[in-house]
């Protein structure tokens, strides 16, 4: 059914939206970049976590936490902060990691102390997280990871190495997906918190993405000494936490985000509005009708998407539960990365100026985007492997593997 | 007026159509389908008249359950329900390829409401009593623009005649009256016609559709009596039921391809080669799991432009052509890939996806396939 909001949500609503403008930051010096998990400057970190802090204690971050964890102990608020958030357009939340996949897996799998430990300053943003689970000879078959964690006594001796690990140097701690035993590819999986800055035996070297930009890094362990309360959840469990975080980390990719970023209509109505601003003969690239059809034809996709996610809520219009929730991820990133491609075809000729071009059209963001787009069409479950998912869990139809 | 988040299909709409859902797999099952219009394919292709290939008494059985009723306002006798009740209906009709007049009368019905006149109530009054009809609004050329009809009515006295060839009439063999545009002396009229109206020929096409007929229907100074004129302007009310036209196709595209998709995939599962079952490859899974993106797309923008007729959005029409646009093509894709992924035997008259398919393509086109429907988008956007 279609969610409407109760008095106290409603209230909860106004209070964000007042909030919001009232207390809506200056821009910094130098523009933030499209998303959390590309910021590279302690500039944009700084400003970043400030936000993030006064949204939390203004209540707009973790507002269905438990109190006792540093959330606001409420039900059915975050999903209307985040709409708030996203509306305003304020700045991204920047401990994205940490909010979409650490916070959800800790208060699922975690012991009291761990909840009591890592939620609160993880919502405040004073503690910073990432994603140590891809591993040089393990992306798709992300369960092949070789990371080891060695018993020793009361704690686990790690070594290994993760890739594609965004925030990593700003991060304190990362959720890190390891193996104890060789002797069963799922089962011999252990997960854990592992503290990262100012660890011996960590190296953190930055990756530099296909954009040119960094943001996201290696991260090495050598001998790393972890402490056994910094596991979560059992030995073996590893898989079954990691699966948790997945689920977060897809929905986190649909845009149930944290606010800010362009979002999809945004992005159509940018594509119509690049194609009627830009010259084509003795008119725009609007009244060429073969690249109308083609802007027509990814908005009717953005629709559809949007259509999909209300029709997901009536009960009587789904055929099978799990048949729209899991495609939201493969179609909405594929819809982001065509359309960015529609964008540069539009652009033509400029659509070969970067960011750094003062005659770029809109500052270079059709190539930058178009470039970031695979980021999300492979991070998460490639859409390869997300189709595979769809092919088996939805329509019956034999594992690939 | 603001729309319902659940497209207001609610519970009445829900039991509607899982009770139709129901009857038609009980009564029309696929092999049942299949000795009702591919029984012989010297019958269905080489005849002189090609068959009409639908089950009368199954007709009657949905006129009496209400289906062609059910956007008849109540007081021309119907049951006043919504467009998103009858794309709920178009949705199982073409789950079960269903062959007969219902489409074209939900579509007749739908202009007939837009005309707002005492014939148009009349002529409604028929439906809700049982008959069935069809719009007879295309010229030669197949042009789906409302201005376009090589029909003229002159008018002589009080005396409206009609004269010219509508083509591409659907099911014209199954109804008993046509809603006729026309050229006159103000635009274009519409006109309630008898079926068996003197003047009137039915010249039936070779089609390639198993599951309904198609004619071009002539009139030949078919004389228009006061009350079977049901409006001298009709292009607004043509143009207003346009959203619901394509509503309806888009609803019938969307259940066949279901059932396109949900055979292609069995088959997947059961047949086995190289030692798999084809699903087992992704060259074939992936395929398959992109015709179900499409046809959920296609069923959410349907529903989506349902309640936008419903709730009287001035965008209603964008939405309709969006969800035909996004049906079309749904359709085309599982169209061909039902056949491909049944190999051999997905070539053969005995398969049943060759049903499927030939409707799916004509439905693709009626009123205007993808690219048509973008075109017109590009116009409005």
């Amino acid at each position: 059914m279609a969610r409407k909001d109760t008095p106290e949500q409603a209230e909860f609503r106004e209070h964000c939206r007042r909030w919001l403008g009232e207390n809506r930051p200056a821009p910094p010096a130098v523009r933030l970049p499209e998303m959390a998990i590309e910021v590279s400057t302690e500039d944009h970190m700084g400003y970043l976590s400030d936000w993030q802090n006064k949204c939390w204690e203004a209540g707009l971050v973790g507002s269905d936490y438990p109190k006792e964890y540093g959330g606001g102990g409420n039900h059915g608020f975050l999903r209307i902060a985040n709409q708030e958030m996203s509306k305003a357009g304020t700045p991204f939340l920047i401990n994205v990691i940490g909010l979409g996949m650490a916070a959800p897996t800790i208060l699922h799998h975690g012991t009291e102390e761990q909840k009591r430990l890592y939620l609160k300053p993880l919502l405040a943003a004073e503690e910073i997280w990432c994603q140590g689970f891809s591993e040089p000879g393990a992306g798709s078959d992300l369960a092949s990871a070789q990371t080891s964690a060695v018993r020793d006594g009361d704690n686990w001796i790690i070594n290994g190495h993760k890739v594609w690990t965004s925030l990593a140097t700003f991060s304190k701690w990362m959720i890190l997906l390891a193996r104890h035993s060789n002797d069963h590819k799922y089962n011999g999986l252990t997960y854990f918190v592992a503290p990262i800055a100012d660890t011996p035996g960590v190296t953190v070297r930055p990756l530099i993405k296909i954009t040119g930009g960094t943001g996201f890094n290696e991260v090495l362990f050598e001998d790393v000494v972890i402490s056994d309360n910094m596991r979560l959840d059992e030995i073996g469990k590893g898989w079954t936490v990691a699966m948790t975080t997945l689920t977060h980390e897809r929905g986190a990719a649909e845009g149930a985000g944290s606010g800010g970023g362009a979002g999809v209509e945004e992005r159509i109505e940018g594509l119509v509005a690049l194609a009627k601003k830009t010259p084509r003969g003795n008119g725009t690239a609007w009244d060429d009708p073969v690249l109308r059809d083609r802007i027509i034809q990814v908005a009717i996709r953005a629709n559809g998407l949007r259509q999909t996610m209300r029709r997901g809520r009536v009960e009587g219009l789904i055929d099978h539960p799990m048949r729209l929730p899991l495609q939201g991820k493969v179609v909405m990133t594929e819809l982001m990365q065509d359309a960015a491609a529609i964008g540069m075809e539009i652009a033509g000729a400029a659509s070969s100026l970067y960011i750094r071009d003062e005659n770029a059209p809109d500052q270079g963001d059709w190539p930058l985007g178009y470039m970031n787009s695979y980021g999300m069409t492979i991070a998460a479950g490639t859409s390869e492997v997300q189709r595979n998912i769809l092919g088996e869990r939805v329509l019956g139809l034999a594992k690939s593997k | 007026m603001s729309q319902p988040k659940d497209f207001g299909f609610g519970e009445d709409e829900k039991l509607l159509r899982d009770s139709a859902r129901k009857f038609l797999s009980d009564t029309l099952p696929v092999d049942k389908l299949r000795k009702l219009v591919a029984g012989d394919h010297v019958e269905a292709y080489e005849s002189a008249v090609q068959p009409l290939g639908y089950d009368e008494n199954l007709w009657k059985q949905i006129v009496e359950l209400g289906w062609t009723t059910l956007a008849i306002p109540e007081e021309a006798g119907g049951a006043g329900m919504k467009v998103v009740a009858v794309a709920a209906i178009a949705e199982e009709a073409g789950r079960a390829a269903l062959p007969s007049p219902l489409i074209p009368t939900l579509i007749a019905t739908a202009v007939l409401c837009e005309a707002k006149s005492a014939a148009a109530s009349s002529a409604l009054g028929r439906i809700a009593a049982g008959e069935a009809a069809s719009i007879a609004i295309t010229n030669a050329q197949g042009s789906w623009e409302p201005t376009d009809t090589d029909v003229v009515a002159s008018q002589s006295g009080n005396e409206t005649t009609l004269s010219g060839t509508a083509s591409f009439v659907q099911d014209a063999r199954k109804v008993s009256f046509f809603v006729v545009s026309a050229k006159n002396s103000s635009g274009i009229g519409l006109y309630v016609v008898d079926a068996d109206a003197p003047g009137v020929t039915i010249r039936p096409d070779q089609i390639v559709d198993l599951t309904r007929d198609q004619a071009r229907v002539e009139f030949k100074d078919v004389v228009i009596a006061a009350d079977k004129v049901v409006a001298t302007d009709g292009l607004e009310a043509l143009r207003r039921a346009t959203p619901s036209m394509l509503v309806i196709v888009a609803a019938d595209l969307c259940g066949a391809a279901e059932w396109q998709l949900q055979t292609t995939a069995e088959y997947a599962k059961v047949r086995t080669q190289f030692d798999h079952p084809l699903g087992f490859f992704q060259a074939v899974k992936h395929p398959i799991v992109n015709a179900m993106i499409d046809i959920d797309r296609a069923k959410s923008l349907t529903y989506a432009a349902a309640c936008e007729i419903d709730s009287e959005q001035a965008t209603a029409e964008v939405a309709a052509r969006m969800a035909k646009s996004a049906a079309s093509d749904a359709a085309a894709f599982i169209c061909s890939r039902s056949v491909q992924l049944h190999g051999g035997i997905g070539f053969t008259w005995e398969c049943d996806v060759h049903i499927y398919f030939k409707r799916q393509k004509h439905n693709q086109m009626l009123y205007g396939d993808g690219i048509y429907q973008r075109s017109k988008l590009g116009e409005m956007l």
